[in-house]
């Protein structure tokens, strides 16, 4: 039972009854309950109030301890765990506080490859759930302590439409992109890469192998969103490591 | 299908409100939804039912206002309704232009019984 939440409370989800599925209805419909008398309640609330609720606690606990927390979100295999794994060599040989938290929809295979840095890391599956939200993280750093005047990052589960409208609390979000998945990509799922503050393009040793044309990648990233520094790096081979382990640490 | 999430969302908050205003069922719920968020609306009306089994939103109709965005061509000055993040200047061709609103997710009122 969650003191702050109350998310041990019976919830509504879950039922599986056989109800048919809506439709759009034009402004104009009839109502069909002609003999009961309705009211129009007027509520001009956010659909996500309630996460961006969670999110701002999360943040808050981030500040009071001066920990920067980056949301790391991409589709299913673009390295978001290597690149994870080699940014924490780089970071904690510089002597740089880091913890992780890992979503994935299920096992801790990601939690204990990080575990090996040495980072302090928990695992969230998220079972059915597309994507990590600001309640789920809460709970996370009931586990796991944001590193005071160090990085958080959170590698959201493998995704890029999903995550997008769930605030988690971080300062950063990067959205990675690798060679692999093809140039099209920021184009297809654009608002992964709108909302972003900085963007990964990973798995550049692969380029000579793939038909990727990162000039028409980044033109697209830049097209989205003109602000959010790109990095293009392998994190197999290093090239493009420095730049970005730079930008980390100036931003911390 | 981050919008089973999102209906959960939509249920708590209108079963919340019918609760207040000492309503027993929610009969139906208005929202606006940004073309340009992540947000699909036919998965939502799609995941409503299924959230709101159950709850005092058990067969309510949720009715869905789109809200475009407005662009405005950065060559041409070209003024458009956008539905997307990729759409080009519909006078010039030019991409990206300038773009303003449809990244509104509000639920606008509940109707009550």
């Amino acid at each position: 039972m969650c003191g702050t939440c109350g998310c041990g409370q019976p919830d509504a989800v879950g039922h599986e009854h056989g109800h048919g599925h809506h439709h759009h209805h034009d402004h104009h419909h009839e109502h069909t309950h002609a003999t009961q008398s309705t009211t129009l309640i007027q509520v001009e609330k956010a659909l996500l109030a309630e996460n961006d609720r969670f999110a701002a606690e999360n943040r808050a606990l981030f500040d009071e301890r001066r920990t920067r927390c980056f949301n790391l979100i991409s589709g299913p295999g673009a390295g978001k765990t290597t690149l994870l794994e080699k940014t924490l060599e780089g970071l904690l040989a510089r002597s740089v506080a880091c913890a992780v938290i890992e979503g994935d929809q299920t096992t801790d295979l990601d939690a204990q490859r990080i575990a090996r840095t040495g980072a302090p890391v928990t695992q969230i599956e998220t079972g059915r759930s597309c994507h990590l939200d600001a309640h789920q993280v809460g709970h996370a750093l009931e586990r796991v302590e944001a590193p005071r005047d160090g990085l958080l990052f959170i590698e959201n589960v493998g995704n890029l439409i999903c995550p997008t409208e769930f605030q988690l609390g971080e300062h950063e979000r990067v959205t990675i992109v690798s060679t692999a998945e093809g140039n099209d990509k920021p184009a297809k799922y654009p608002l992964a890469f709108r909302t972003a503050t900085a963007v990964v393009i990973s798995k550049i040793d692969l380029l000579a192998h793939v038909d990727f044309d990162l000039a028409e990648a980044r033109r697209v990233i830049r097209g989205l969103n003109p602000r959010a520094p790109i990095f293009e790096l392998s994190a197999r081979t290093g090239e493009g490591m420095d730049a970005w382990l730079s930008w980390l640490h100036s931003i911390r | 299908m981050h919008e089973l999430s999102i209906a959960c969302e939509l249920v708590k908050s209108a079963a919340a409100e019918a609760e207040r205003h000492g309503a027993a069922r929610v009969v139906g719920l208005d929202l606006v939804l940004g073309a340009l968020t992540g947000v699909e609306p036919d998965a939502l009306v799609f995941a409503f039912p299924v959230a709101a089994a159950g709850t005092r939103c058990d067969g309510a109709e949720l009715r869905i206002e789109i809200e475009r965005a407005k662009g405005r061509c950065v060559d041409c000055s070209a003024t458009s309704e956008v539905d997307s993040l990729m759409s080009a200047c519909p006078e010039c061709g030019a991409w990206p232009i300038g773009l303003e609103g449809g990244r509104e997710m509000r639920l606008r009122s509940v109707e009550v019984t």
